[in-house]
């Protein structure tokens, strides 16, 4: 049932998991995203690419209102998660955010044992009873296709886990809480080959039952993993089309010279 | 420039060395055919050794390029096409050391009469011609030229179609050249082909630079 008043986007909430409609976003005097307007369907894998400081993490951020926290930001414009604008004054950004994972460039595990770091969201959240938390622990953890390697082993430090290992423990306590968006800030830059792969094996399985946001500076990893991507510049949206189309025949001249090395 | 892109310059300018090198291939085979010297078929069966290798280089060069580069886009669609345009032009390679068998297996010169009729002579300056049109499509980026190409490739049709008919008659006429005659309806044949490979290449050109697919259509 959909709460009233809360700047319901019909459209949508038939059509887009996400959506942000004219969305300009400025950091004191400087602008960082203008005008920006994208839809993102459920379970799909959508990749941001562009230069650095070209506005994809800043809108990465606006979807969760991770914003929010910068002193001197400007935002105008909606966005829409699930039909509902989320910078509508009456959305409690608490309740908005549950709905949401994120996964950060480094692996940022608490100083906490593996178990405690996949539970503590449902800790401080709904906190169900101890089975209950051991089960969704342990679903979490076969989802983030770590179960195999940590099983015997989760009352470790996750810190003694490999920076590999510790990004998908990131990502299994961001599931653990049952979001139904994940963005993710570049979540491979940090990690080697093998690492890498495994991060990019799991996000495509991921999509079966989240919507997937990537920010990601790697061109191929882009082109493996999304079914969409969104190229950015200067804060503007130049060209957001099938992942296929943008890395075989992009439509804009800007897009191409990005993506084949030719950008400046 | 990125090394990419030197890479795919060089890409370029071996191809157009194996463009002309086929392209010579062809002009030996038709003066191999008007002066019944067969030391120029020779030296174009041995030509096609090189013709051979510049295509492994080539194919090399291409994987190299996928697995060390990632090319994605109108570079992605650049070497596909090359790709396809190096195996195009080796046909056309083994299209010209062909003629040139049939010229070292041949006893005596070819009626002229008979060349006269079928526009032998003619079929070769067409072939040449749409190798050539085809390579300056490429070279300039030209896709209403390599589209002028599927209408050329016509004139070829056309020759071969009337062909049997001619050498038929003139086999009627001339039964002790019936060998030869059959020898000039097999390099017909193949020279018909030099447009269909050229159509290929054409259909390669306009996908690399406009990234449309229009073969089989």
């Amino acid at each position: 049932m959909v709460p009233e008043n809360i700047g319901l986007n019909e459209d949508t909430y038939m059509q887009y998991k996400i959506e942000a409609q004219n969305l300009n976003l400025y950091y004191g005097a400087k602008q960082a995203l203008a005008n920006v307007s994208i839809g993102i369907h459920s379970n799909t894998v959508t990749a941001f690419i562009g230069p650095s400081g070209c506005g994809k993490s800043s809108l990465l951020r606006c979807f969760n209102r991770m914003n929010d926290l910068i002193d001197n930001v400007i935002i105008e414009g909606n966005v829409f998660i699930d039909g509902i604008n989320i910078y509508n004054k009456t959305v409690d950004v608490f309740e908005c955010r549950k709905k949401i994972g994120m996964v950060f460039q480094r692996p940022n595990p608490f100083p906490k044992s593996i178990f405690d770091n996949v539970a503590f969201g449902l800790r401080i959240n709904d906190n169900p009873p101890k089975s209950i938390i051991k089960d969704i622990v342990e679903e979490a953890l076969i989802k983030a296709a770590l179960w195999d390697e940590v099983k015997d082993s989760l009352q470790k430090s996750a810190l003694a886990l490999s920076g590999g290992q510790q990004q998908r423990l990131c990502i299994a306590r961001a599931i653990a809480v049952k979001p139904s968006i994940l963005l993710m800030d570049e979540p491979a830059s940090a990690l080697d080959p093998i690492s890498t792969a495994k991060i990019e094996e799991l996000i495509y399985q991921l999509k079966d039952s989240f919507t997937i946001v990537v920010v990601t500076h790697n061109m191929q990893q882009a082109a493996r993993i999304s079914d969409k991507t969104a190229f950015f510049y200067m804060g503007e949206l130049i060209e957001f089309d099938e992942t296929e189309k943008i890395f075989t025949n992009p439509a804009k001249n800007a897009t191409q010279n990005y993506i084949t090395g030719r950008f400046g | 420039m990125t090394q990419l892109q030197i890479e795919l310059d060089q890409l370029k300018a071996d191809i157009t060395e194996m463009w002309m090198l086929v392209g010579h291939q062809l002009d030996k085979a038709m003066l191999a055919v008007k002066t019944f010297d067969k030391n120029y078929a020779r030296e174009m069966i041995a030509g096609e050794k090189r013709v051979n290798s510049m295509e492994l280089k080539i194919d090399r060069d291409c994987e190299n390029i996928f697995a060390l580069f990632n090319p994605v886009a109108i570079d992605l669609r650049f070497v596909l096409a090359i790709l396809k345009i190096n195996n195009n032009l080796e046909r056309i390679g083994d299209i010209a050391e062909s003629i040139g068998k049939y010229i070292i297996t041949e006893k005596k010169p070819f009626d002229e009469i008979l060349l006269e009729k079928t526009k032998l002579y003619l079929m070769f300056d067409a072939a040449k011609e749409i190798i050539n049109d085809v390579l300056i499509a490429f070279n300039t980026e030209d896709t209403h030229l390599a589209r002028s190409v599927f209408g050329k490739d016509a004139i070829l049709d056309d020759i071969d179609a009337a062909a049997s008919r001619i050498i038929a008659i003139h086999l009627r006429e001339n039964i002790d050249l019936a060998e030869q005659a059959l020898n000039v309806h097999a390099i017909i044949r193949r020279l018909e082909r030099v447009g269909d490979q050229c159509k290929n290449i054409a259909e390669e050109i306009i996908f690399y630079l406009e990234a449309k697919v229009i073969k089989h259509k």
